[in-house]
């Protein structure tokens, strides 16, 4: 049996169906998830896909954090079921603290949309296994809260344990501090970042290229060899 | 009913670009002499029932858990006479 990967719509939500087929080309059963349903359909991972949930009010991912989905989500994260948020997702994970820090309104205050160069830092989380550590990979990137901030202290420490997972290249879009675009929690299960790896996983579509399918086909490597 | 007042700012060592956009415009507009400008949000909240010390408690958890990110920023509570 393969394995099911797991993509949460929320009212807002904007990638889910760009996400289920990310997770189908990298040969998984894409599994449709509500954010009014506690149940996660014996899912092996799950994806927060990008959007703007709940139209971002209060703050981006503040509201959907609490959705009943979400409870089933946190229970499941802490106890190693892996997830990866992009973009919205992430900020949902850091408003669930099941990632460190908080995402803030681009320092530049505009909406920004651009293929962006990352530098893999972190090849051993659940999500990035299929990448090698400083290679480059160029995939879309969107949004108006991608600001990464957390203290001094904490970004020492996601220093010092290799947790900062993804770094921005050349261009810095957004003001994250240490030019962070993605972190991973402790145990490596979740990961959240900023661009859209989902966008890029056919030649015909975003970056033309298909630097983004290394996450779906990581996790399904991760899922099937366990 | 009482309005109980919840102030949210982001904690001074946060950049805050959408204070600076204001801060810059304002001698454009002839408003000379601010050195800086921070924006926040303010909810008020219109309680039913007694705002006792429970009440209270109830709303600053509230505040803390979901109208503030204590990530990134304060937040204060007063009860509006």
């Amino acid at each position: 049996m393969t394995a099911r990967i797991g993509v949460v719509t929320f009212p807002g939500t904007l990638d889910d169906q760009d996400a289920l087929r990310a997770a189908r080309l990298a040969g998984a059963e894409p599994v449709s998830l509500w954010h009014r349903d506690k149940d996660l359909k014996q899912v092996d991972a799950v994806v927060l896909a990008g959007g703007f949930s709940y139209g971002d009010y209060l703050r981006a991912g503040a509201i959907s954090r609490f959705s009943p989905v979400m409870e089933s989500i946190i229970e499941q994260a802490k106890a190693g079921m892996p997830v990866l948020g992009i973009c919205n997702g992430f900020q949902i994970l850091t408003e669930a603290h099941l990632l460190p820090g908080a995402m803030l309104r681009n320092n530049h205050l505009h909406f920004i949309c651009r293929d962006q160069k990352l530098r893999v830092e972190n090849a051993e989380t659940a999500w990035t296994s299929d990448y090698t550590v400083g290679q480059e990979i160029e995939v879309p990137l969107k949004n108006m809260d991608g600001r990464y901030v957390a203290d001094e202290r904490t970004l020492d420490e996601l220093e010092a344990e290799g947790r900062v997972a993804f770094r921005y290249l050349d261009v810095n879009p957004n003001g994250s501090l240490r030019d962070i675009a993605g972190i991973t929690n402790a145990a490596g299960n979740v990961v959240g970042l900023m661009p859209h790896p989902e966008h890029a996983v056919e030649p015909l579509i975003g970056t033309g290229k298909t630097d983004g399918l290394g996450f779906f086909t990581s996790i399904l490597k991760k899922l099937v060899n366990a | 009913m009482a309005r109980v007042v919840v102030d949210v700012m982001l904690k001074p060592e946060i950049l805050d670009p959408q204070g600076q956009a204001v801060q810059r415009a304002l001698p454009r507009l002839g408003f000379e002499g601010i050195a800086d400008v921070r924006q926040g949000k303010r909810f008020e909240l219109e309680v039913e029932g007694p705002v006792d010390e429970a009440a209270l408690a109830r709303i600053h958890e509230m505040a803390e858990t979901f109208l503030a990110n204590t990530v990134i920023e304060d937040f204060t509570v007063k009860v509006e006479s």
